[in-house]
């Protein structure tokens, strides 16, 4: 029987305000601002931007908020807002070799010019809980140490390395994907995919990472170099003749180098994963890098053996405003197609009994 | 920002999108005989996608979307300015786009009630930016072994 689904408009008006109140909260508690949250959740802001692949930290600590802090949730207000927006164009691409640094480590070369910075960073941190920023206790304000502005070129660019290390492929190309503004279709460019990781979901290149590590498609991975810090964003205007800065933007570029024992046409030789992220967000540009490396596999003559080197399955599934979709939607009403099942489901199990005997399921016989 | 040979206009627009909507309020009405205008376009606010290269230097891929607000005014003496800068605020857009008019009119005033200001204090925030990075640099030194 066909029964229509309505009736459900006072429960959800009452349950959107009721939803208001719970992200409210006690009301004795100062309520939060935008300016708060990008201050003080600052790396928050910058998942729920990179993975909504839009750069505006204000809305994105707009969303935080109104998501509660669930991040996924977040994220996909972040999405829905950017598909009310006009595309004014594309950028020139930035130039991370420009970048005015904040951080910047290499695991595979000491003295690199430049040095070693680590910047504001939880790593060598133990862990343990400060409950002395629970009291809110003055915080120190950085030590300072005279420095001369200088060029960092990227520690790829710097040492070609005898040749072992792989160059930049720089040709040219007829067209750059969009994934926003075309179908996905499989096998995609190298562009595609980088677009497609660049605002992928966190835990699942991670994972995805981790598993390379543990033999699921070895790739031999040293972090060559990972920066962080603004890199300026022009934008060509034919009418004007000349490219207008808008402005900087925050990323984190992460180069992580493999050991690759060579085929028929390449030597043995360092092959390159590349990451590169909004904001900082430094163990998701790793996890980039390590699946970019992995999705190479085809390129690079390897086999294609385990879920991180193939693209269709770790590019179909990276995307957790598609996830949750299609995972939540499970929890909407589906009154009829489970009818639907228990009807056949119905018909199966008397012809099942009707060939068991009469008496395998008694209990079931109704 | 634009190297020193980039056409002066540019520079211009380029330190304007890098100064803090409320700096800009604060020296467009510090700005006598503020000029009569109106509002061409916008400002409107919207998407640029912007790019990058994989491994740094090498093929272009579409990293992600910026919002970016864009405004185009006209003084009543026939300049026409443009902004274009990262956010939606569109106060700073026409405010930046006035400032780019004026540019074109008076040049030399411009520079040095407004542009020169805003390029040393982002000058001063990335320098004291670039030290407290510095203050965080690793300096190594080879342990001595005491077998020589």
């Amino acid at each position: 029987m066909y029964v229509a689904v309505k009736g459900g408009e006072a429960a959800i008006a009452n349950a959107h305000r009721l939803l208001a109140d719970r992200r409210r909260g006690d009301r004795n508690v100062p309520a939060l601002r935008i300016e708060q949250i990008i201050e003080q959740l600052g790396l928050a802001v910058d998942r729920a931007m990179g993975e909504g692949s839009l750069y505006d930290r204000e809305l994105a600590a707009l969303a935080l908020i109104q998501a509660r802090g669930d991040l996924i949730e977040a994220i996909f207000l972040v999405r829905a807002y950017r598909t009310t927006l006009p595309r004014f164009g594309y950028s020139r691409p930035i130039d991370t070799g420009e970048m005015k640094i904040e951080r910047r480590i290499s695991a595979t070369y000491k003295d690199l010019p430049g040095g070693q910075l680590l910047g504001p960073t939880f790593d060598y941190t133990h862990r343990l809980l400060d409950p002395s920023i629970a009291e809110g206790g003055a915080v120190d304000t950085p030590v300072a140490r005279d420095s001369e502005p200088e060029r960092a070129p990227r520690v790829t660019d710097l040492l070609g390395h005898e040749g072992l290390t792989e160059d930049d492929v720089n040709e040219p190309q007829d067209e750059i994907g969009d994934l926003t503004r075309e179908p996905m279709e499989f096998p995609l460019s190298r562009d595609r995919r980088l677009q497609a990781l660049a605002r992928g979901d966190e835990g699942f290149l991670l994972a995805l990472g981790y598993s390379t590590q543990r033999g699921y498609g070895r790739s031999h991975p040293f972090v060559g170099e990972i920066r962080i810090g603004e890199v300026e964003v022009e934008l060509d205007i034919p009418e004007f003749g000349f490219a207008v800065n808008l402005g900087r933007i925050r990323v984190t570029e992460c180069q992580m180098v493999n050991k690759f024992k060579g085929n028929a046409k390449v030597p043995p030789q360092f092959t390159r994963g590349y990451g590169l992220v909004f904001g900082q967000a430094e163990r998701k540009a790793m996890a980039m890098s390590l699946c970019d490396r992995s999705l190479r596999a085809r390129e690079l003559g390897e086999d294609v053996n385990h879920p991180a080197q193939d693209e269709e399955f770790v590019i179909s599934h990276s995307d957790n405003v598609q996830s949750t979709g299609f995972v939540e939607h499970l929890k909407l009403p589906h009154y009829v197609d489970f009818q639907g099942e228990l009807g056949l489901l119905r018909e199966m199990r008397a012809e099942h009994e009707a060939e068991a005997g009469d008496d395998a399921y008694p209990e079931a016989a109704e | 920002m634009q190297p020193a040979e980039a056409n002066p206009r540019q520079e211009a627009m380029a330190v304007l999108s890098h100064a803090a909507a409320g700096r800009l309020a604060e020296l467009w009405s510090a700005w006598p005989d503020k000029p009569a205008f109106h509002k061409v376009r916008g400002p409107e606010t919207g998407l640029v996608m912007v790019r990058a290269r994989a491994g740094g230097g090498g093929n272009p891929f579409n990293l992600g979307e910026a919002t970016v607000t864009r405004a185009t005014v006209r003084l009543e003496s026939g300049e026409v300015g443009h902004a274009y800068c990262l956010g939606r605020d569109g106060d700073k857009a026409v405010t930046s786009a006035l400032f780019d008019a004026l540019f074109q009119r008076d040049a030399a005033t411009v520079e040095a009630q407004v542009l020169a200001p805003l390029r040393a204090e982002l000058e001063a925030a990335d320098d004291r930016r670039r030290d407290e990075t510095a203050a965080t640099k690793v300096d190594f030194f080879t342990m001595v072994r005491g077998d020589d």
